[in-house]
């Protein structure tokens, strides 16, 4: 068995609500190998970017990480100090966030964003070496070196997107998590991003976690997918078998709220409405919008269960496949 | 009169950059259709939804509201237009006051085109408006703008325009910003509007795959001009255009078959030829004649137009209306009948 790059056991956090407690992630658990591309699906507000955050101790009060383990390279974060944890993240795990590119500094030139990530990581080199360095990462992400010169507001969507990924990866990122880097991206400008992330993330040998909500992008990207509902994972398989054989009635769900290039009229939404993380219905979360569900879903929270081929599902109805 | 709203050779420049070339377009109301108007950023989609609307004048051509130019349409025929054409636009964050509660939006159309008689009625209106897309009135109503989602934002802008009753919507990326379930709702419920109240829609879209679900037609538009114009199914199956081709092979497939990451990287956007085909720069199939001048759309069947010199053969689009290629509900109705 290959040893992972990242483990995360038992992930828990909450926010404080006048209404109560929100349990955005609930006990999240998976492991990532060296080099996979794993996918983090799910409506929003199904907890997919709360995990991320967590997975960096990035979560800001009135959140907080109740519980959990998270390794990276069999090293545990949680017990990290913050100055041991600022230094591990963008050089040990590299967040690309939602909406990164526009979260870049108007007023700076792109070189200078990328000099200052350097810098704040104890990299210190000579002017030349430095130019060179940024040169590199712009050329590595399909820039010409002349960007480092450019302001943001000079830039194209897909050009800035490239500029957020050659800030992730100028320390050499283990792990790269990548929040739907591509969705304010026009399809194909979101191909050409994917591509040239593949390839990057291919070179450094980094494990990429993929979040976001396009099942087909989900298909064409990622090794292996894991579906969250409500906080929780509810089904994780290499994405081939997803596709062919969705285990959980959500899952398939999502698959079918994608519109077909094949086929017109199959254009459905889930039923219902997501529940209300602070008001989660009892058994499984999703049975209120489940047209399977029976007595056992209203009472009994399922847990994940082997479903044949390095797949698992928390689904009471879901059977495996041989 | 069922010409409801007509674009003739519509254009519009800012100073030297021209935002959109040329396009004439006629939306019929004895034959309402949703067409799609796809393209990506920069492409003058969004530009030509605001010149439809009356957002902007055009510079060159003109728009024609029932016959009457929208320059020049007086203080009533102001009001039918405003009433009869609604818009739904993409960040529903700036179409609401941060300092109302999101009621106003909907009360303020009931009041101001007098919807209902008593203030109960217009709550039952507003409610059963907001349950028609998926919305709790009781989560919803109260609230203020920064106190909802995207998403829910975004859905009562749509029973919004439900509760005017229009002939015409004009949605300008109505579900960029919301998930994929989302999506499938809210166009799900633009679909049922046109379907039940015989609403013309054009909807304005980067994505093909959703315009492929609920359109009729289909305008694929490439820096500023249209590429390609038709009916849905035969764009989507059969494009012409090389930039619809290249936006079809761009969408990712939910498929065990993957390609959609090629090694060799996707050409990035070349600089336009001037004077010529402006997608001349990324075509893998361009000619010297592609230089020379815009290609005009080739009429390469009754419900297709092109505009590319591989279909000169074709007859030219006859006054250039793409209303004369596009189908209409009734059309398609009886085609799906007789087929």
């Amino acid at each position: 068995m290959s040893e992972a790059v990242l483990e995360v056991r038992d992930l828990r956090v909450s926010f404080a609500h006048p209404l109560g407690l929100v349990r955005a992630v609930d006990g999240v658990s998976f492991s990532l190998a060296p080099g996979e591309r794993l996918g983090l699906a799910g409506e929003s507000g199904c907890g997919k970017s709360t995990m991320a955050l967590a997975i960096l101790r990035m979560i800001r009060p009135p959140g907080r990480i109740d519980g959990g383990s998270v390794r990276l390279d069999g090293v545990e974060l949680s017990v990290l100090n913050e100055e041991a944890m600022r230094r591990l993240r963008l050089a040990g795990i590299a967040l690309v966030p939602q909406g990164s590119m526009n979260s870049l500094n108007p007023v700076m030139r792109i070189g200078a964003q990328i000099e200052d990530a350097l810098a704040d990581h104890g990299v210190s080199l000579s002017r030349t070496a430095l130019a060179e360095r940024i040169a590199d990462l712009l050329e590595t992400v399909g820039l010409r070196a002349g960007v480092a010169a450019s302001y943001p507001h000079q830039l194209s969507g897909g050009m800035k997107q490239r500029a957020c990924i050659a800030i992730a990866i100028c320390l050499r990122p283990r792990v790269i998590i990548a929040d739907e880097p591509t969705s304010a991206l026009d399809v194909v400008v979101q191909r050409q991003v994917m591509e040239t992330l593949a390839r990057v993330q291919r070179d450094l040998g980094a494990a990429v976690i993929l979040v976001g909500h396009d099942m087909g992008l989900m298909a064409q990207f990622v090794d292996r997918l894991g579906i969250m509902y409500a906080g929780r994972l509810v089904e994780v398989a290499p994405v081939g078998q997803m596709v062919t054989v969705p285990r959980h009635p959500y899952t398939r769900a999502l698959i079918s709220s994608l519109p077909s290039l094949e086929h017109r009229g199959g254009l459905q939404g889930i039923p219902g409405l997501a529940p209300l993380l602070r008001d989660l219905p009892s058994g499984c979360a999703f049975h209120p919008r489940c047209s399977l569900a029976g007595e056992r879903c209203r009472i009994e929270t399922p847990a994940l269960r082997p479903m044949g081929g390095n797949a698992v599902a928390a689904c009471h109805l879901a059977e495996p496949v041989a | 009169m069922s010409v409801l709203l007509r674009a003739e050779h519509a254009g519009k420049a800012y100073g030297p950059l021209t935002a959109l070339r040329d396009v004439s377009l006629t939306l019929d109301q004895a034959r309402p259709s949703i067409t799609a108007v796809v393209g990506e950023s920069g492409s003058g989609k969004t530009t030509l939804a605001r010149i439809l609307l009356g957002l902007e004048v055009p510079t060159t051509g003109r728009v024609l509201y029932h016959d009457a130019d929208l320059r020049t349409l007086g203080a009533a025929a102001r009001l039918a237009f405003r009433r009869d054409v609604q818009a739904i636009f993409q960040d529903p964050y700036e179409v609401y006051n941060p300092f109302y509660r999101v009621d106003h939006v909907l009360t303020t159309p009931v009041r101001k085109f007098r919807l209902a008689k008593s203030a109960a009625e217009a709550r039952v209106l507003i409610e059963t408006a907001l349950r028609a897309v998926g919305l709790r009135p009781e989560e919803i109503l109260g609230r203020f703008p920064h106190q909802l989602s995207g998403g829910q934002r975004q859905r009562i802008m749509v029973a919004r325009a439900l509760l005017l009753r229009p002939k015409l919507i004009v949605a300008d990326e109505p579900v960029s910003m919301v998930d994929a379930s989302l999506r499938a709702t809210i166009l799900g419920s633009l679909r049922s509007l046109h379907e039940e109240l015989g609403i013309n829609i054009v909807y304005i879209t980067h994505d093909l795959a959703t315009a492929y679900q609920i359109s009729h037609n289909i305008l694929v538009m490439y820096r500023a001009g249209v590429a390609e114009a038709g009916a849905v199914d035969g764009i989507v199956t059969r494009p012409e255009h090389p930039y619809t081709r290249l936006l079809i092979a761009s969408i990712p497939r939910v498929s065990t078959e993957r390609n959609w990451v090629s090694e060799a990287e996707t050409a990035v956007a070349g600089s336009a030829a001037a004077g010529g085909c402006s997608f001349m720069g990324r075509c893998p199939v361009a000619m010297s004649e592609c230089a020379e001048a815009v290609p005009p759309l080739f009429r390469t069947a009754a419900d297709r137009a092109v505009a590319c010199y591989h279909y000169r053969t074709a007859p030219e689009l006859a006054a250039a209306d793409l209303g004369t290629v596009l189908t209409g509900m009734h059309e398609a109705g009886s085609r799906a009948a007789a087929g």
